[in-house]
C-alpha cells in the first residue's frame, strides 16, 4: 500500500487478524449471532456498521478537543443514534425486505460495543484520517467474521447461497438432496452461530500461538 | 520371541513419533503394557478406566439386544404381519425375522458411531501427541441406542463428529467434558435434523419409505401421541417390557432397571443419581396430576394428555429410565459430591417431565433436562463444598472461642 503509510496501513489490517474485534477482543457478539442465519442479512450489516464506524469516528474524531469528558459517553451516543437512524431509513426505502429481515438489529447497532469501543479507545485520542481508518479497518475485521459465518450458515442451514439454491433443490429432489442430504436445521439457530464463531476462534488461536492466553 | 515382545520392541523403537499414540492404543487394547508395575504396589484397584467402560457397555447389551428386536417387532406388527405381543416371553417378539431387521438396521448403526467416533479420537491424538484414552467406549455404544432406528447413517455420523469434537475433545478430552457426549450427539441430531428425530415416521423401521404409498405405516411414540392427548393405547406390562416404539435401546425399562442393579451392585453407576432423579420424576409428574385433579386444566388444554397421565407411568415411557440410568450417572459430568448427587438427580427427574409436558414439541425432556443440569454440576458442587467448608469453620471457631 503506497498510498498508506506502514502504520497507517496496520490500522485497517491489524483488526482483520490479529487483533480482530469479534474474535480476538469478544466484542459485538451479540449481532453476529442473531443476524447471520443469511449471507446477504451478513453482508449488509457489515456494510451498515462499516459506514457508521467510519462515519462516527472522523465525527467524535473532528469534535474530540470539543467533547467535555465528563458528557462524552453521552455525545457519543447521540452521534452513533443519528448515524443508524440514517442508515435504517436508507435501509428501508432501498431494501425494505432486507430491513425488515434484520428488524431491530440495525438500531442495535447503537449499543454495538466495536462502535463505543473505537470511538472511546481511538477516535477520541487520534486525527480523523487515522480515526477513519480505524473504523474502517474495525467494521471490516467484524464484517469479515460476520461474512464468514453467514456463509457457512446459509450454505448448511438452507443449503443457498444468497439465495441461490447451490446445492440443488431440497423439495424437487436435485443435486445433493438427490443422494439424501438434508439441510442442518441447528445451523439457522443462534447456538449454532455461536459454535461455528468458536471454530473460527480455535482455528484462530492454533494457528497463531501468541494469542493464547495463560 | 511372541507378537507382544515384537510390539513392545516396535513400540520403543517408535517412541516419540507422531503416530506412536494411535499405535500404542491399538497395543494397550491387546496386551497389557510392558511398564506396569509387577509388583510392590502398595495400592491395589481393579477399576481402571477401561474395565470400568467394559462393565458399562456390559449393562447396555440386553437393551441392545432387546432393540434388535423390537425394531423387528415394531415394523411387523406395523404391516400387520405380526400379533402383537402378550407375554414376555412371546414367540410373536422373539423370533429371527424380528432380530434379522433389528441386525441389519441397528449393527450398520453401531458400527457408524464406533468407527467414526473412535477415528476422530485417534486423529486428536495424533495431533495433540497424547495417548487415545478409552472414553468413547461407552458413548460408542450409547449412541445407537438413543437414536431412532432409521435414522440416515450419514447424519449420524456428522453428529458423531460434533459431538465428540465439540463436546469432548474442545475441552481437553476424556474426563475434561462439562457435557455428556452421548446426548451432545443426540441434541445435535435433534436440532439439525428434527424431521428425522420426531414425530411418527421416524421410530418403525420402513415407515419413512412408505410415505404416500397405499400400505404407509407410522408409529407415534406414547409421548407423541399423548403430547396431541390421544388416550395411551399400550397396556401397562408393554410399557414395562418395551414392547412400545421409540429409540433403539431405551424402550425396555424391565432391562434399564437390571442394567441398573448391576451398574449399582458394581459401583460403577450411583444409586443416588439414579434414584434421586425417580423421585424428582415421580414429584414434578405428581404435581401435575394434582393440578388436574383440582381442575384447574381442563380436557381441552393442549397439556392435559400429558398432564393426567398418571404420574408413576412417566417413568416407564419414552427414555427418561434410560436416560437416568446410563447418562444422567456419567462420572464426568455429574455431579461428584453426594449431597450434590442428590440435588442433580432430583433436578433432573423434575425438569424433564416438566418439559415433557409444557412443550410437546420437545417430548424427549430428559435429554435437555441431563444437559442442563450437566451445565449446573459444577455449581452445584461448588456451593455443596462452601457449605461444607463454612459449616466446619463454624465449627472450629467454636471450639477455639
Amino acid at each position: 500500500m503506497g498510498l498508506l503509510s506502514k502504520k497507517d496501513a496496520a490500522l485497517i489490517t491489524d483488526p482483520l487478524a490479529d487483533n480482530n474485534p469479534i474474535t480476538i477482543q469478544v466484542l459485538g457478539i451479540c449481532s453476529a449471532l442473531a443476524i447471520t442465519a443469511e449471507l446477504k442479512a451478513s453482508i449488509v450489516m457489515a456494510i451498515s456498521v462499516m459506514a457508521v464506524l467510519a462515519i462516527g469516528n472522523v465525527v467524535i474524531s473532528l469534535m474530540r478537543n470539543i467533547i467535555p469528558s465528563k458528557i462524552r459517553i453521552i455525545v457519543q451516543l447521540i452521534v452513533v443514534a443519528a448515524l443508524v437512524i440514517i442508515v435504517d431509513l436508507v435501509l428501508k426505502a432501498f431494501a425494505y425486505e432486507l430491513s425488515k429481515t434484520l428488524s431491530v438489529f440495525v438500531g442495535l447497532i447503537i449499543t454495538n460495543c466495536i462502535i463505543m469501543g473505537r470511538f472511546e479507545a481511538f477516535a477520541l485520542g487520534n486525527g480523523p484520517w487515522r480515526s477513519f481508518l480505524d473504523g474502517i479497518g474495525n467494521a471490516a475485521g467484524y464484517g469479515l467474521i460476520l461474512i464468514a459465518v453467514g456463509f457457512f450458515r446459509e450454505l448448511l442451514g438452507s443449503g443457498t447461497l444468497l439465495g441461490f439454491k447451490v446445492l440443488g433443490d431440497p423439495i424437487e429432489k436435485t443435486g445433493l438432496y438427490a443422494l439424501g442430504y438434508e439441510n442442518n436445521g441447528f445451523m439457522l439457530l443462534s447456538p449454532m452461530a455461536l459454535i461455528v464463531v468458536g471454530i473460527i476462534i480455535w482455528v484462530q488461536r492454533s494457528r497463531n500461538k501468541a494469542l493464547i492466553e495463560d | 520371541m511372541g507378537l507382544k515382545q515384537n510390539l513392545h520392541n516396535l513400540k520403543e523403537k517408535y517412541k516419540g513419533t507422531k503416530m506412536a499414540p494411535a499405535f500404542n492404543a491399538i497395543h494397550t487394547f491387546l496386551y497389557l503394557p510392558n511398564e506396569t508395575t509387577h509388583n510392590g504396589t502398595h495400592i491395589k484397584a481393579a477399576d481402571d478406566l477401561k474395565r470400568t467402560m467394559n462393565i458399562v457397555i456390559m449393562a447396555l447389551v440386553p437393551c441392545l439386544i432387546f432393540g434388535m428386536f423390537n425394531a423387528g417387532y415394531q415394523h411387523h406388527v406395523a404391516t400387520g404381519e405380526a400379533e402383537r405381543a402378550m407375554s414376555f416371553f412371546s414367540g410373536n417378539f422373539w423370533n429371527l425375522d424380528n432380530l434379522w431387521i433389528g441386525i441389519v438396521k441397528i449393527l450398520p448403526l453401531v458400527i457408524v458411531s464406533y468407527v467414526v467416533g473412535l477415528a476422530v479420537e485417534f486423529i486428536f491424538a495424533v495431533i495433540k501427541g497424547h495417548e487415545v484414552e478409552e472414553g468413547y467406549l461407552v458413548t460408542g455404544m450409547l449412541v445407537p441406542l438413543i437414536v431412532p432406528v432409521d435414522l440416515p447413517l450419514w447424519m449420524l455420523a456428522v453428529a458423531v463428529v460434533f459431538g465428540v469434537v465439540i463436546g469432548k475433545e474442545v475441552f481437553g478430552g476424556t474426563g475434561m467434558n462439562i457435557l455428556n457426549p452421548a446426548l451432545t450427539i443426540r441434541a445435535f441430531l435433534f436440532f439439525a435434523y428434527p424431521t428425522w428425530m420426531s414425530g411418527d415416521k421416524v421410530w418403525v423401521q420402513g415407515a419413512v419409505e412408505s410415505i404416500g404409498k397405499a400400505d404407509a405405516i407410522s408409529g407415534e411414540t406414547i409421548l407423541g401421541s399423548l403430547a396431541q392427548s390421544q388416550p395411551l393405547s399400550y397396556s401397562v406390562s408393554d410399557m414395562f417390557f418395551g414392547f412400545i416404539p421409540g429409540s433403539v435401546g431405551e424402550t425396555s425399562t424391565f432391562l434399564i432397571l437390571l442394567g441398573a442393579l448391576f451398574l449399582i451392585f458394581t459401583k460403577i453407576g450411583s444409586w443416588r443419581i439414579m434414584l434421586s432423579s425417580v423421585i424428582g420424576a415421580l414429584v414434578m409428574g405428581f404435581i401435575f396430576n394434582q393440578v388436574v385433579d383440582f381442575g384447574w386444566i381442563g380436557e381441552t388444554s393442549k397439556f392435559y394428555g400429558l398432564m393426567s397421565l398418571d404420574f408413576w407411568k412417566h417413568l416407564l415411557i419414552g427414555g427418561f429410565a434410560f436416560g437416568a440410568v446410563y447418562m444422567a450417572t456419567d462420572p464426568v459430568s455429574a455431579s461428584q459430591t453426594n449431597k450434590g448427587k442428590w440435588i442433580y438427580g432430583f433436578l433432573i427427574g423434575f425438569v424433564s417431565i416438566m418439559i415433557r409436558v409444557f412443550n410437546p414439541a420437545y417430548p424427549e425432556g430428559v435429554m435437555l433436562a441431563i444437559l442442563l443440569m450437566n451445565v449446573f454440576a459444577p455449581t452445584i458442587d461448588h456451593y455443596v463444598v462452601q457449605g461444607n467448608v463454612k459449616r466446619r469453620l463454624k465449627r472450629a471457631k467454636v471450639k477455639t472461642a
